[in-house]
């Protein structure tokens, strides 16, 4: 190998492992934190493993209904939320991929258009009022349940995986559109369904916007909504901090609460995620294909 | 001549005729297709147009009692109150330069973090840093804000401990307008720029590799064969999505932004889109608002089809 070539490979591993430090440490630092003592995070001396080792932050957090409460709503609305954007996003993305389609221009355009203009936060606002669906979970499930992008995703996948010959021949044995959506062309798509339904779900899932200005009662706040009233807002719950003495509570026991908030929100994510990762990286793959 | 006109006009519109039977005839054939796209094109219309139709109260002086035919016209005054107001210079150009910032740091580092793991040789090494540099993508907008917010803390946060370890003094950085920038930028950067980068590495990996293998024949090193093989191998993916980025420009990362706004830092924090929902939502301007999210959706669109243009022009790359 020549000497130039050996710099190189050195630059590029200096590269990648200062980019893998910065992005490692803090989500380290974060879930040490959350099991160390607040004096020792106060006064510096976490670094990478926790110190003091305690777990008050995490009792604390699971004594708190609103927390629990959030993650069920979360839970709610990402599961029939994402039922919901399913069956939109096939249905609008089968006939737009299908040739014989008459239309199917017309109908895609009517469609970008809302990718690149709309009405607004305040005329949205007033039309869901306007509804009467202020402060039902149908405000946060309905008005996107189309992604434009993931629509066409979906086309992308039917054009490219599903041949038209298939359907010629399922119509000589006398299968019709809603006979060959749903018996062929949705069970060859199961790998682009997964993207779908993993896109939708981590969109509801960490969405907070709709939620905090569509959601009015307390008790339908999702996790993002109480996790904003903790983390941003400082509220931190009375039932929380009933445990604890004023001394603990003045020693940055509320800056514990929100580390270890921080660790058990993220938890789903981070246990799934090695196991979806894959997908999402092939949901990128098939967006990209120009269409 | 005048028959002979006359009889080719009816010929057209003999055969007009003719195709519009086929067209009708085929759509009859595939009712079925459109029975199917009747239910996503009407949540479309609703919920999509229909706040297009809402828009008309830019113009008007919205009374919510009196709906939206019984308010009254007013013309620009909205717009004019906007433009002539002290808070217009202070709003562009924070949008502007949090977008354009974030644009100059983000864009680069994705493709730079692409070209380093295409060029890595150890496969696991390669795969851990995918790994790594992807997984913060998927923490929620309000945790992101809070990670920012606890580890920038004055009193306990990490960055802090660090200065304070090297012999620096500790910083209130949510306390500074001159910081919030940085912040916005750099953590948006620490977060998606993994990510960001996935569709580069699959640009990356469908260059024929004969070209570097005819490249290297030809004595090219490892930086001249990025430079003349790969980043021109993925110029019309950079390209695609400059112009994708550019079409956000105008309606930057407000959720964030909302989060780590504070009384101390708006003079730097306010952007069009927040100061929309602060009139809008929390003021009930509904009008005034609306003229704004409205001028501010224009510039975007005007912003979005000129830089396809000229997209198309240099590079024949277009998003249309």
């Amino acid at each position: 190998m020549k000497r130039e070539d050996m710099a190189f490979s050195f630059m590029v591993y200096v590269l990648l492992t200062f980019v893998l430090i910065i992005i490692a440490f803090p989500l380290i630092y974060l879930v040490s934190a959350s099991f160390s003592s607040p004096q020792a995070v106060i006064s510096g001396r976490v670094w990478l493993l926790p110190v003091d080792f305690t777990i008050k932050g995490y009792e604390a957090i699971f004594k708190d209904s609103s927390i629990i409460r959030g993650f069920l709503n979360s839970l709610y609305i990402t599961v029939v939320g994402t039922g919901i954007n399913i069956l939109m996003t096939v249905m609008m993305a089968y006939p737009i991929s299908r040739k014989k389609f008459y239309g199917r221009k017309a109908f895609t355009m009517f469609m970008m258009i809302t990718m690149f203009f709309g009405g607004g936060l305040v005329p949205t606002f007033l039309l869901i009022n306007h509804l009467h669906m202020y402060n039902t979970f149908w405000a946060v499930m309905v008005p996107g349940c189309v992604g434009i992008t993931n629509v066409i995703i979906c086309r992308t996948y039917f054009e490219s995986s599903i041949p038209e010959e298939l359907y010629e021949s399922a119509s000589l044995d006398g299968c019709d559109d809603f006979g060959f959506l749903i018996r062929i062309v949705l069970p060859l798509s199961k790998p682009v369904l997964a993207v779908l339904v993993l896109y939708y779900a981590v969109g509801h899932w960490n969405s907070y916007f709709n939620e905090m200005i569509y959601l009015e009662d307390k008790v339908k706040y999702p996790l993002q909504v109480v996790l904003r009233q903790i983390l941003i807002m400082s509220q931190v719950a009375d039932e929380m901090m009933l445990d604890f003495s004023a001394a603990e509570q003045a020693q940055g026991m509320a800056d514990l609460l929100k580390y270890s908030t921080i660790v058990v929100s993220s938890l789903p994510m981070l246990i799934l995620y090695p196991f979806i990762q894959k997908y999402f990286v092939k949901g990128v793959m098939i967006g990209s294909v120009k269409g | 001549m005048k028959t002979a006109g006359k009889t080719a006009s009816a010929l057209a519109a003999g055969r007009r005729k003719e195709e519009i039977a086929q067209v009708i005839g085929r759509m009859k054939k595939n009712w079925q297709l459109y029975a199917i796209i009747a239910l996503p094109v009407m949540v479309l219309l609703i919920f999509s147009y229909g706040p297009m139709y809402g828009l008309q109260i830019a113009f008007k002086d919205f009374v919510p009692t009196r709906g939206f035919a019984g308010s009254k016209w007013v013309g620009m005054k909205h717009f004019q109150t906007f433009v002539t107001s002290y808070q217009f210079g202070r709003l562009i150009k924070n949008t502007l330069l949090v977008s354009l910032y974030s644009l100059a740091a983000g864009f680069p580092a994705a493709i730079i973090l692409a070209v380093a793991i295409n060029e890595c040789k150890s496969k696991w090494y390669k795969k851990t840093v995918q790994m790594i540099t992807y997984a913060p993508h998927f923490i929620s907008t309000v945790v992101m804000a809070g990670i920012v917010i606890m580890v920038l803390s004055p009193y306990s946060g990490v960055v802090n401990n660090i200065i304070q370890a090297f012999g620096g003094e500790r910083i209130d950085f949510m306390a500074n307008a001159g910081y919030f920038r940085h912040i916005y930028v750099w953590s948006g950067v620490w977060q998606n720029m993994g990510f960001n980068s996935i569709i580069y590495i699959s640009a990356l990996a469908s260059i024929d590799p004969t070209l570097h293998e005819a490249a290297v024949v030809d004595g090219a090193g490892r930086w001249q064969r990025i430079w003349n093989i790969d980043l021109p191998g993925i110029a019309s993916t950079i390209i695609i999505m400059l112009i994708m980025n550019c079409g956000h420009i105008m309606s930057v990362g407000y959720e964030k932004i909302l989060l780590l706004q504070n009384s101390v830092n708006m003079s730097t924090s306010d952007v069009i889109s927040t100061y929309v929902y602060r009139i809008g939502l929390q003021n009930a301007q509904y009008s005034f608002s609306t003229a704004v999210g409205l001028f501010n959706g224009v510039i975007n669109c005007i912003l979005l089809v000129s830089i396809n243009k000229i997209a198309k022009r240099v590079s024949e790359t277009s998003l249309w």
